[in-house]
């Protein structure tokens, strides 16, 4: 914790639980999922709490107040813009999870791009689709007291941080980056023994180190870590052999909207030449 | 060390064999993910047989050979640290019972009779240091019952990296203590000397015979070639006072421009302690855990103190690792913190070379005629 933390949520008044609500904006639901395959730890949480809103589960009540949001999904709709507010006003402690609400998902892609040439370039009648020029994190639009990033998050990562807020105390906000994860589990390095462009020197750690776990380089889907050298490890692909149009697009899944990602996918693209069919390499050189 | 013995290669599993029957879980190299690694291991068979490692700064690659050798290679990215000082490990536990009284109960240190088969000088020396770190006056419980639950069985190395410089920090090639058994890699067989009164009983159990002198010059070559050719060196004096002097070298910006903050430099090596510790708790509110973690002064919450982070930026994270390892370990453990393993040099993402910076930063700075 390297930010003084926030006031811890105070316990209720004693006469009733605490609430959860559980929002989704533009996204898949994976988030919710996540939260949704606890299995047991699910109705423990359901006797710790009321779970007044979480659609995957079944329980429908957008408008309900909370002492607790998680909310997933980036704020790509006008409709989204006025109900984060909503949220918002409703609830004490706003936490978005999930790689969309903290830093608008793979929806921000459009970010990168003229939406509205994309939006007319896919539906016959652009009209009916009604979206904003850009799929933004939650904390673009309102306050947030907590981010659980990710994708999709850990099950575990959210449970870790209700159990921590219920207990009246400030949940811990993870900053080590993936390699410090993979170490300590005892995993061996794929960007050093393969040259796989693996993102886990610059990704804040969350998911247990599990893509190169299982033999595949990380590619982001926490986003940045605290002090992120993405300029050096975007310079090391390219030493590598990737060629600059593969070194952006390793920045380009679905933390592209985080500040330090974006920069690096903008800068690399530009030094890619026009129309350049990129690199023709293994599936790892780029789309691992 | 006692007198050398013999133990021809094809008697190899009888030295697994005789650790098992003390009641010791065997562990020793073996591949695993394009790495050599440490893990359970009862069977020489699975030992890396014609495998061995070709390292430089930022690469690690396994290569075949047509011979029976099964220690011809420099280390892989761990060895004895993750087996003592645990990756992760819960210290204790607090639990809530009904009335709401809280219960707080230490984790029992485990115990489990292991040996190591297959150690490098560089990681005995490591051992030494975190020894003086973890089961000195502050010893830790965890750390002192696993220690004292340990055989070791030490191979010479005459296959050093490129990234190896055990020899200008004194530490290696040849195993010379910290071991219960010490071996020299013959094509035939292997060189064995005893360290200790558990090494000298396993000498009794196993099939030994006296070396040839030919055997014996083999081995004293053998090492002599993998001291020579080590092409890496660090200054082979105390740096405390050149690094603390140079605190403001252009170096440092230098090498941050280079480096990613990952802490993988840490994580391999053998001699860095630093942990950190968290909550776990659980959903029901009944209990936590208090668990320790491999912490690195590369990481954010290392330097946290009083509201402001000391070490806001990679230069000053990259300054405190290695003026702590290369100087201020002198004042607190008496020597240098390195030995020489170059763990640090392959398996750092960018390939940072520990004596390229060291050399860069204190050479300028040496007096002259200073040994």
């Amino acid at each position: 914790m390297t930010t003084p933390p926030k006031a811890p949520l105070p316990p209720a008044d004693g006469r009733r639980r605490p609430r959860l609500a559980v929002h989704k904006l533009s996204s898949c639901d994976g988030c919710q999922l996540a939260l949704l395959n606890a299995g047991e730890s699910l109705l423990a949480l359901a006797e710790r709490c009321d779970i007044v809103h979480f659609a995957e589960a079944g329980i429908l009540d957008l408008d309900a107040e909370a002492d607790i949001a998680l909310v997933e999904g980036s704020v790509s709709t006008p409709e989204e813009r006025e109900r984060i507010q909503a949220i918002r006003s409703r609830s004490r402690w706003v936490v978005p999870m999930g790689a969309c609400a903290t830093a608008g998902g793979p929806q921000a892609l459009r970010n990168l791009a003229d939406a509205e040439v994309w939006i007319g370039s896919v539906y016959p009648e652009p009209q009916h689709i009604q979206a904003l020029p850009t799929a933004d994190a939650v904390a673009a639009h309102v306050d947030v007291e907590l981010s659980l990033p990710g994708c999709p998050v850990s099950t575990q990562q959210v449970l870790d941080a209700l159990a921590t807020l219920l207990a009246g105390a400030s949940p811990f906000a993870e900053q080590d980056k993936v390699c410090m994860e993979c170490k300590r589990r005892g995993q061996v390095c794929v960007l050093v023994t393969r040259d796989a462009p693996c993102l886990g020197p610059v990704t804040v750690t969350g998911c247990g180190a599990l893509c190169p776990g299982l033999g595949r380089a990380c590619y982001g889907c926490y986003g940045p870590a605290e002090n992120p050298e993405v300029p050096t490890l975007a310079q090391r692909f390219a030493d590598l052999g990737l060629a600059p149009d593969a070194v952006a697009r390793r920045f380009m899944f679905q933390q592209s909207g985080a500040e330090p990602f974006q920069q690096a996918a903008q800068d690399w693209r530009r030094r890619a030449p026009d129309g350049a069919p990129g690199n023709a390499g293994s599936a790892e050189q780029g789309h691992d | 060390m006692t007198a050398t013995r013999f133990l021809p290669r094809e008697r190899l599993q009888t030295l697994f064999e005789r650790i098992g029957d003390l009641g010791y879980r065997c562990m020793g190299p073996q591949v695993r993910d394009g790495a050599i690694v440490y893990d359970d291991l009862s069977d020489a068979a699975a030992l890396p047989v014609g495998i061995g490692a070709h390292q430089a700064p930022g690469r690690y690659r396994l290569e075949h050979y047509a011979h029976a050798r099964c220690f011809a290679w420099a280390n892989g990215p761990q060895a004895l640290k993750p087996l003592l000082f645990a990756p992760e490990e819960t210290l204790w536990r607090v639990t809530r019972d009904a009335a709401g009284r809280l219960a707080f109960a230490a984790a029992a240190p485990p115990s489990q009779r292991r040996a190591v088969i297959g150690v490098r000088a560089c990681d005995l020396a490591a051992l030494a240091l975190q020894d003086a770190h973890f089961a000195g006056d502050h010893a830790d419980p965890g750390y002192v019952s696993r220690r004292r639950d340990l055989l070791l069985v030490g191979v010479d190395c005459g296959h050093p990296a490129d990234t190896c410089f055990c020899a200008s920090t004194g530490d290696g090639p040849a195993v010379s203590n910290g071991a219960d058994l010490a071996l020299t890699e013959l094509d035939a067989g292997f060189l064995v000397r005893a360290g200790s009164a558990a090494g000298r009983a396993l000498c009794d159990a196993l099939p030994l015979r006296a070396p040839s002198d030919a055997e014996l010059h083999l081995g004293a070559a053998e090492i002599e070639h993998a001291r020579q050719s080590q092409r890496r060196s660090l200054p082979a004096r105390n740096l405390r006072d050149a690094l603390f002097a140079n605190l403001d070298h252009p170096q440092w910006d230098d090498v941050a421009a280079r480096c990613l903050a990952c802490g993988n430099c840490v994580a391999v090596c053998p001699t860095c302690f630093c942990s950190t510790e968290r909550e776990q708790p659980a959903i029901d509110g009944r209990e936590a855990a208090r668990v320790r973690l491999w912490d690195s002064c590369f990481s954010a919450e290392h330097s946290y103190v009083h509201g402001r982070l000391l070490r806001p930026d990679t230069r000053t994270r990259y300054r405190q690792w290695l003026t702590h390892k290369l100087g201020g370990w002198h004042d607190q453990y008496g020597r240098s913190g390195c030995v020489g393993c170059g763990r640090c040099i392959a398996w750092c993402p960018t390939g940072i070379d520990i004596t390229r910076e060291a050399t860069a930063i204190c050479t300028a700075d040496q007096p002259e005629g200073e040994a």
